[in-house]
């Protein structure tokens, strides 16, 4: 079990220790039960030595055998480690008694077989109890540490998705172009106003909703690379492709976004003659393969430099491993002619993600 | 005398439209150029001399602030008055932060007819109030402390070693023993007492891998090290000309840099 800080603060000892005392206790109260109050200072004595005795075996042990970060050895050394404990810890625990009570333990056991037998399965039974008591109580917390922050990551991740596609420079220069628009061309404007309603949107859901089909994504693709064609006039042109018969395949939604604003942001946008940006979708037998292609300047000339686009490239990397594993493949290089040229290539037999 | 202006936008669609608002709120500005990039912008401005110029932050080519940069170590002696500079941006948190500071001209984009009235109003002002020999030091003090102001953060790991490529050999040249490097293009010139080298990066992604007490920074394109710097002489244009250990050539400090160079 994955714990991200430590079991063994002196805290928790003393916590697990005062819980075994009172285990301890609550044994001793059912043995005088059945055999009779006469003995009941010395069968407490004995009772405490020997249960902490095993216990704090048992937890010097976890700390020196268990591998960092978890509570507990692996099995193959946590059943030998609590056997040897019970041992150890009887041994210890009966002199302890002895010294209290001034008589024999093992001699007074040895001669009464049947006591003796019943002595070592009450101790070997306590001892499994209590074991197992901790270790699912620890497994259970540590569950609920990793699904913490499973969540955290993944309410980060959808943050952090949102924060680099809602960029303000993006934004406020699309909404400086339409405020243009509004006096000189009303129509064009509000259709530049629609396409950025449906980025938007788009946007904002696309981190909630699991797939969308690849004819829904490159419509988004579209609006983004209309709405960027009206900032940068005649400096882009694109180019999208998409056979009828892959319209439906299910893709994550806006997979592809970060790619394309990259070709764009870092490819042709500081270009000063600007380019060509191409998204196609082709099948390859029974692979699906995404291509982003631009003219721009070229991966490692600027492009795929800054902070922002490698957040974006780590982003379609981890956004794919998590749905393919090692089944999707993504590569993005440069082009000998000048340009990137980004490849997502996804398996079609794996159904919706 | 009509003033002039220049404008620097790469959105065809959002200099169009700077140009139809300066018209209504400056009837008399004439604009003699409008430019898509910041190579051109410069070139326009160093060879029509505008009064003015409008410059966005974000460009092809050259940044609006690299302009601004070029401007002002390029702009020649003969008493033509420099520029008075607003910088145009949609959203650079940084940049709005170290213009107001320096209270250097700006505008937020969308640009509120308002607040281009007022930056107009402003600018009027300062035209007919200024003088040439005082706008040039102006400028140069407030763009000083603009580009200090955008320095890189600390804590990128600083170089100790250069690695130049020759063909399948890399030649290690430690930092010790540069005496400068130039910009050359999409290059960096690496020049030590002796030799030359060329790397493949530039000169921006060089600087903040040098530790800036060592080198320091006299042009956009040249960081020579202090250590290796013997005599500084100013001339009567504010340049400052280094000899150098080692080096028979001579180095020139910029106007932006000369204040390096002061005896203590």
């Amino acid at each position: 079990m994955q714990l991200s800080h430590s079991t063994f603060t002196p805290q928790h000892v003393l916590r697990h220790g005062l819980q075994i005392a009172l285990f301890n206790t609550l044994l001793w109260g059912l043995s005088l039960l059945a055999n009779g109050t006469e003995h009941w200072d010395v069968e407490l004595v004995y009772n405490q030595a020997i249960g902490l005795s095993i216990w704090a075996v048992i937890e010097a042990g976890r700390i020196v055998l268990s591998p960092p970060g978890h509570a507990w050895p692996a099995w193959s050394r946590a059943l030998p480690l609590v056997a040897a404990a019970i041992v150890i810890g009887w041994i210890v625990g009966s002199q302890i008694g002895d010294l209290y009570c001034g008589c024999s333990n093992w001699t007074f056991l040895s001669q009464q077989p049947r006591r003796l037998r019943s002595a070592i399965a009450f101790t070997i039974g306590a001892s499994a109890v209590a074991t197992y008591y901790f270790h699912s109580r620890g497994k259970a917390m540590a569950d609920r540490e990793k699904l913490a922050a499973a969540e955290r990551d993944a309410t980060l991740a959808r943050l952090s998705l949102l924060q680099s596609q809602l960029e303000p420079h993006m934004l406020f220069n699309t909404l400086a172009n339409l405020r243009v628009l509004i006096a000189l061309d009303p129509p064009r404007a509000q259709a530049m106003l629609d396409r950025l309603i449906a980025f938007l949107r788009a946007t904002l859901t696309a981190s909630r909703s699991a797939s969308h089909s690849l004819a829904a994504e490159f419509e988004r693709l579209d609006d983004y690379l209309e709405l960027m064609s009206v900032r940068m006039g005649p400096r882009l042109s694109t180019q999208l492709s998409l056979p009828d018969e892959l319209r439906d395949l299910p893709v994550p939604p806006l997979l592809l976004q970060p790619l394309v604003e990259n070709a764009v942001k870092h490819g042709l946008e500081p270009k000063v003659e600007g380019g060509n940006v191409e998204i196609a979708a082709e099948r390859h037998g029974d692979s699906l393969e995404l291509s982003v292609r631009d003219s721009g300047m070229g991966f490692g000339n600027g492009h795929g430099n800054g902070p922002s686009t490698q957040f974006g490239l780590r982003q379609v990397r981890e956004r794919l491993q998590a749905l393919y594993g090692d089944r999707a493949v993504f590569s993005i290089d440069a082009l000998p002619e000048g340009g990137t040229l980004a490849r997502i290539t996804l398996p079609l037999d794996t159904p919706a993600p | 005398m009509t003033p002039t202006a220049l404008i620097a936008e790469d959105e065809p669609l959002l200099s169009a439209s700077l140009q139809a608002e300066l018209a209504k709120c400056w009837p008399e500005l004439r604009i003699v150029a409008s430019v898509g990039d910041g190579a051109q912008a410069l070139q326009q401005a160093l060879q029509l001399k505008p009064a003015l110029c409008f410059l966005d932050i974000r460009m092809p080519g050259l940044s609006g602030l690299e302009v601004a940069q070029a401007l002002a170590e390029d702009w020649p002696d003969d008493g033509t008055p420099f520029p008075l500079l607003v910088f145009i941006t949609a959203y650079d948190q940084y940049a709005v932060q170290a213009f107001a500071a320096q209270a250097v001209d700006y505008l937020l984009k969308p640009v509120e007819p308002d607040r281009l009235a007022q930056c107009c109003a402003r600018l009027q002002r300062q035209l007919s109030s200024r003088e040439a020999p005082q706008a040039m030091q102006q400028a140069v003090d407030q763009l000083r402390a603009l580009l200090g102001s955008a320095a890189p953060a600390a804590g990128t790991p600083k170089l100790e070693v250069i690695q130049a490529g020759v063909g399948s050999t890399v030649h290690f040249v430690p930092l010790d023993e540069v005496v400068y490097f130039e910009a050359a293009d999409k290059y960096v010139r690496v020049v030590t007492a002796d030799k030359e080298h060329l790397i493949r990066m530039s000169l921006r992604e060089l600087l903040p891998q040098l530790d800036s007490t060592r080198f320091w920074q006299i042009h956009r394109g040249t960081v020579v090290q202090a250590r290796l710097v013997t005599s500084a002489t100013r001339d009567e244009s504010g340049k400052t000309h280094l000899t150098l250990r080692g080096r028979s050539e001579k180095l020139t400090a910029s106007r932006l840099y000369a204040h390096l160079f002061k005896p203590m």
